[in-house]
């Protein structure tokens, strides 16, 4: 019955605890809708056909809606409305509020792809990897502009907001794979900001967890559903190989220039002149950094020609591409400070 | 246009320049009207090219910025320059005061001002567009708005310009019925219409300035970064979404209350009856008008709002779903036992009813709050508030221009046409929105230009069932323009309505009565025995 | 203005004025929610960062606070007694008092102008012009922005309302209302105490606590 009707409404995968729950209560209130439109339109296509006018000037009574049926009208829909209400928000107040014991993690949304930290390593770029059958709090927060974290199988989202943290919390009870969408409009890729909730046994996520925090290689997760773009790739490769030991994101200067804003600026060289910093340069400067030293800094960068295939640093390069400071002159919102709310 | 009577409104100064001077409020609102048929069409077409982008997933025929731009481009002309003013400020103007046995409205001169501001406001916009148009959204959600490079201000600031005509229009209805009601028109004899217009005047003047400063603030927050709603400079983006929904959550009864009184006095004229339970609308209407106030946060329960914050927004909507079954309930009876014509109005009042019930059905599932969250900002939403405004507002619209088109114009439409092209905008509706609602049920987020490929299908039936519907309202803008200049002649009162706009003559006359009307009873009283209930 | 060509459009003088008192009435409640919007975000704002507001309001001048103050309520007495003349059907006393009443509008404004200038020069601006250093820039710099729009657009209100008030003085000393018709000029004054309640507003939250 319940997969049924599952199909019926079009409504994906059942793959949260609340997911369940909630369904339920859908299949309840559109069937009611379903069962009540049916009977007006059966109404109203009787009272067309029974009294429908035969002459221009068909007397007709004056009927006036008796006092009772007045009541009914309001008492009754009344009555079914504030039922459903109860049922919904005792479902919203649990959902509401995470169990004390759930594994927390960190979700900053930015344009466009969702980061995950968790607490004590490692983290992860548009794949959240957690256990199943064990309830999972994320703490979600925003970099830029205002994102939605959204699990159409877990049947739940919540805004992430710059300058503040918002949480969620879901259990899923299976292993699986589910699709992660942003549903707050956030800008030119909004449609593009997807990611996946990968869900594996408790003994797997631990074996998982492990190696990433000993930094040990892991076989990619088999069948991922989403193409990893460029600029992740890039991030990924700038981690790996110490880029940003040296380069800022976030606009300071450090030992090399930052990235952020750093494509398509003018920068003054070392010994005068300046210099366009384009995809030529980039590329360039990484494989034979002391070509052209940006005014200020030491020329301490080594060559990385050899150690950077073509597509990692194709990869570097539409990563620094994508480093757009969010508006001229302001840097970015600082990362909120999490406070506990006493849960 | 050739003058069927003798003596009319239309007749009364040919040029050019006695339009754009008058101060009638029945010229004034044939202004609105084919202004915000203009925007209509335009609004239309963008929803098309909408449509159309999203037949495959991927580019079919923008890129992602174009997209952007032309939904928001649909939503600010759709909402602002067309649903906003057109039953109000178009069938209002032309019909509040011929229903109360007025000359005109309380105060013609801001009336006219009101279309002034309304073309300043719109060309504004305009000017947006052409630049490139804003990429934000109807909804201007903050930061977003204020840090993308796009056109949002000329956008931002037409819409603060319109907000004004919005509230004199308000201003003058409010006036209009507490003073200018002829001599025996009673508080509960006035026509439903006149009662959802008021109604909807109350929102409007008590919710636009809220609108106006809001959107300045955003306006400023882009010109000299005052950080009222921006978390980098101590501001709070939830605070937008409080007092932008404050406004526009009453919005939607702006929208929707006047196409309310539409229904309710075509459902009279064509059955000939009274209303079933006359007070029992007149309540509802003011209870929307009131309790619509209270209900924004059901916006943002997915925002981070507290969770009984959300309990309570949650309860209160549930009131205002009430209301509206209450109409329902009463309309149907209406039917009962009366004398039932199959015209275009009746159909598309049949629609209305329909729409209505099923999106305000899917409005109250959101107000459960634990629903909500997997519909927020899905296609879910998309298809309930078309639903609302599509569904129920444009088949009002097109009721009331159908209805009504005899009283403007003094011509009729050819009917069997008028019937085939009301059936296929009603089956041209349910095919483009009903998948819709399935798209949010399997999980599409709104406002995307490409999605992923397993929800293509119902992309392809929705754009199947929008060009249904285009073609349904070239079908009718093609009669009712033939009808203008072609139709037979009406007649003062060619549907044997007993609505009170209806005792003058039609197309009427300058100052709209001839002899001054009497009221010895209610409107739509056909009745010749009296059966005090249902029997 | 003679009123017999529009009683056949409102079939009496007395419908007339109630149509106008009510337009006015309404007029003034769409005031009140556009200030009602700024006030939420004074109340939002304060809760967030009261010490900051607290440090940003011990900055304003209060002796010219005041003094507006004092200016605007006295100019709305002048305004009720012009009222009151002109309904007596004194409509040159009437006339005088109105312009006596503009005049401390004009007062008002300029003293707003003088503290104006003294929050240029020290810095305290709204939004990224925020160069006040006294009071640390989070939080203050909304203070301010709030600040300026409050005071900007009641001034704004000001200064439409000394417009209307000198129009309506020039009128009234011409003789142009009476105790038959002093319509205008009870609209005018509901104005111009619109005007004068949503500083006493204004003043206690940006200037005292």
């Amino acid at each position: 019955m319940n997969e049924l009707l599952r199909r019926l409404f079009f409504l994906p995968e059942q793959a949260s605890t609340f997911a369940v729950k909630v369904d339920h209560l859908h299949y309840v209130l559109l069937l009611t809708t379903l069962a009540v439109a049916l009977g007006i339109g059966a109404v109203g296509l009787v009272f067309l056909v029974r009294y429908r006018r035969r002459s221009a000037s068909d007397p007709t009574p004056r009927v006036l809606a008796p006092v009772w049926m007045e009541a009914l009208f309001i008492g009754v829909p009344l009555s079914l409305f504030l039922l459903w209400f109860v049922l919904g928000f005792q479902q919203f107040v649990w959902v509401m509020s995470p169990p004390r014991d759930a594994l927390d993690v960190y979700v900053t949304g930015k344009q466009w792809m969702w980061k995950f930290t968790y607490p004590g390593g490692p983290s992860a770029i548009d794949t959240l990897v957690v256990p199943a059958g064990r309830p999972v709090r994320l703490l979600l927060t925003s970099r830029d502009v205002i994102h939605s974290f959204y699990v159409p199988d877990f049947r739940m989202k919540r805004d992430a907001l710059p300058g503040r943290y918002t949480d969620l919390w879901f259990e899923a009870p299976k292993p699986g794979r589910h699709l992660v969408l942003c549903a707050e409009y956030c800008g030119l890729d909004h449609s593009q900001m997807r990611g996946e909730v990968v869900v594996l046994p408790p003994a797997d996520f631990d074996a998982w967890q492990d190696a990433q925090r000993r930094n040990l290689p892991v076989a990619a997760l088999p069948g991922a559903r989403i193409q990893e773009t460029m600029a992740v790739r890039g991030e990924r490769v700038a981690a790996a190989q110490g880029c940003l030991q040296c380069h800022t994101v976030t606009g300071a200067p450090h030992i090399g220039p930052t990235w952020l804003g750093l494509y398509g600026r003018q920068e003054p060289l070392e010994g005068g002149g300046a210099v366009l910093a384009d995809e030529a340069y980039l590329t360039e400067s990484m494989m034979d950094p002391l070509a052209k030293v940006v005014a200020g800094y030491a020329p301490v960068m080594p060559g990385y020609h050899g150690r950077l295939s073509a597509e990692d640093s194709g990869a570097l390069v539409e990563f620094i591409k994508s480093l757009r400071p969010t508006r001229p002159g302001v840097t970015a919102a600082e990362e909120p400070v999490y406070v506990p709310t006493g849960r | 246009m050739s003058p069927p009577a003798a003596e009319s409104y239309l007749t009364d100064g040919r040029t050019v320049w006695s339009w754009l001077t008058t101060h009638d409020h029945k010229r004034i609102g044939l202004m609105f009207l084919g202004l915000t048929l203009f925007f209509f069409l335009l609004g239309g077409l963008f929803a098309l090219a909408l449509r159309i982008e999203l037949l495959t997933p991927g580019r079919t025929i923008m890129g992602h910025l174009a997209y952007n731009r032309m939904f928001t481009l649909h939503g600010v002309t759709m909402v602002w320059l067309f649903m906003i003013p057109a039953i109000p400020s178009a069938f209002g103007n032309f019909l509040v005061p011929l229903m109360i046995g007025a000359r005109d409205v309380a105060f013609p001169r801001l009336n006219l001002a009101s279309v002034y501001l309304y073309v300043l406001g719109a060309s504004v916009t305009l000017w947006g567009m052409l630049e490139g148009g804003a990429d934000t959204g109807w909804t201007f959600y903050t930061p977003y708005s204020t840090t993308t490079g796009t056109a949002v201000l000329p956008v931002l600031l037409g819409v603060f310009i319109i907000g004004f005509s919005t509230i004199l229009t308000g201003l003058n209805f409010i006036a209009t019925v507490h003073t200018l009601r002829a001599p025996g028109l009673t508080w509960m004899k006035l026509p439903l219409f006149v009662w959802a217009i008021y109604g909807t005047s109350i929102i409007q003047v008590l919710a636009t300035p809220v609108l106006g400063m809001v959107l300045l603030l955003v306006a400023l927050e882009r010109v000299v970064g005052a950080g009222i709603f921006d978390p980098a400079r101590g501001g709070d983006p939830l605070l937008f979404q409080h007092l932008f929904w404050f406004y526009s959550h009453p919005a939607v009864y702006i929208m929707v209350l006047p196409s309310m009184g539409v229904i309710s006095e075509a459902v009279c004229a064509f059955s000939r009856k009274n209303a079933f339970s006359y007070r029992m609308i007149v309540y509802s209407t003011l209870g929307i008008a009131f309790v619509g106030f209270f209900t924004w946060g059901h916006h943002m329960f997915a925002s981070g709002q507290s969770t009984f914050g959300s309990g309570a927004f949650g309860a209160m909507s549930m009131l205002v779903a009430i209301f509206t079954a209450i109409k329902i309930f009463s309309w149907l009876g209406t039917l009962y036992r009366g004398s039932i014509a199959l015209e275009s109005p009746l159909l598309y009042t049949l629609g209305f009813m329909f729409f209505l019930f099923f999106g305000g059905m899917i409005g109250v599932a959101y107000a459960t709050t634990s629903l909500n969250l997997h519909w927020h900002d899905t296609y879910s939403v998309v298809a309930h508030f078309h639903f609302i405004m599509v569904g129920a507002t444009v088949m009002a619209f097109l009721a009331a221009l159908h209805y009504w088109f005899p009283k403007m114009s003094g011509r009729c439409f050819p009917a069997k046409l008028a019937n085939g092209a009301a059936v296929l905008i009603i089956f041209g509706f349910i095919t483009t929105f009903v998948p819709q609602f399935l798209l949010g049920n399997l999980g599409m987020p709104r406002r995307y230009a490409d999605y992923p490929p397993h929800f293509q299908s119902l992309h392809v039936a929705s754009t199947a069932g929008a060009s249904l519907l285009a073609f349904g309202f070239l079908i009718i803008a093609g009669y009712l323009a033939w009808s203008l200049k072609s139709g037979a002649v009406a007649g003062d009162n060619p549907w044997g309505s007993e609505g009170f706009e209806w005792k003058s003559a039609s197309p009427p006359p300058t100052h709209n009565f001839s002899t001054p009307p009497k009221y010895p009873t209610g409107p739509h009283e056909y009745a010749r025995e009296e059966v005090p209930h249902a029997a | 203005m003679p009123p017999e060509a529009v009683t056949e459009h409102w079939g009496s003088e007395g419908a007339r004025r109630q149509a106008a008192y009510l337009g006015m009435w309404v007029f003034i409640a769409t005031e009140v929610l556009l200030f009602a919007g700024l006030f939420t975000a004074y109340g939002v704002y304060r809760s967030v960062y009261p010490e900051v507001f607290r440090a940003a309001q011990l900055t304003m001048d209060v002796g010219l606070g005041t003094l507006n103050t004092f200016l605007l309520v006295t100019s709305s007495i002048l305004v009720a007694l012009a009222v009151h003349a002109v309904r007596g059907d004194r409509p040159g006393l009437g006339g005088a008092l109105l312009l006596a009443a503009a005049l401390l509008g004009v007062v008002f404004l300029a003293v707003k102008g003088v503290e104006y200038a003294h929050h240029v020069k020290e810095g305290g601006l709204p939004g990224d012009a925020y160069r006040f250093t006294e009071v640390p820039r989070v939080g203050a710099s909304l203070f301010f922005t709030l600040y300026f729009l409050l005071t900007g657009f009641h001034a704004l209100h000001v200064t439409v309302g000394v417009g209307v008030l000198t129009v309506l003085g020039v009128r009234s000393a011409a003789g142009t209302f009476g105790a038959g018709y002093a319509t205008p000029v009870e609209l005018g004054g509901m104005y111009w105490h619109l005007v004068d309640v949503v500083w006493l507003f204004v003043y206690p939250i940006l200037y005292l606590a």
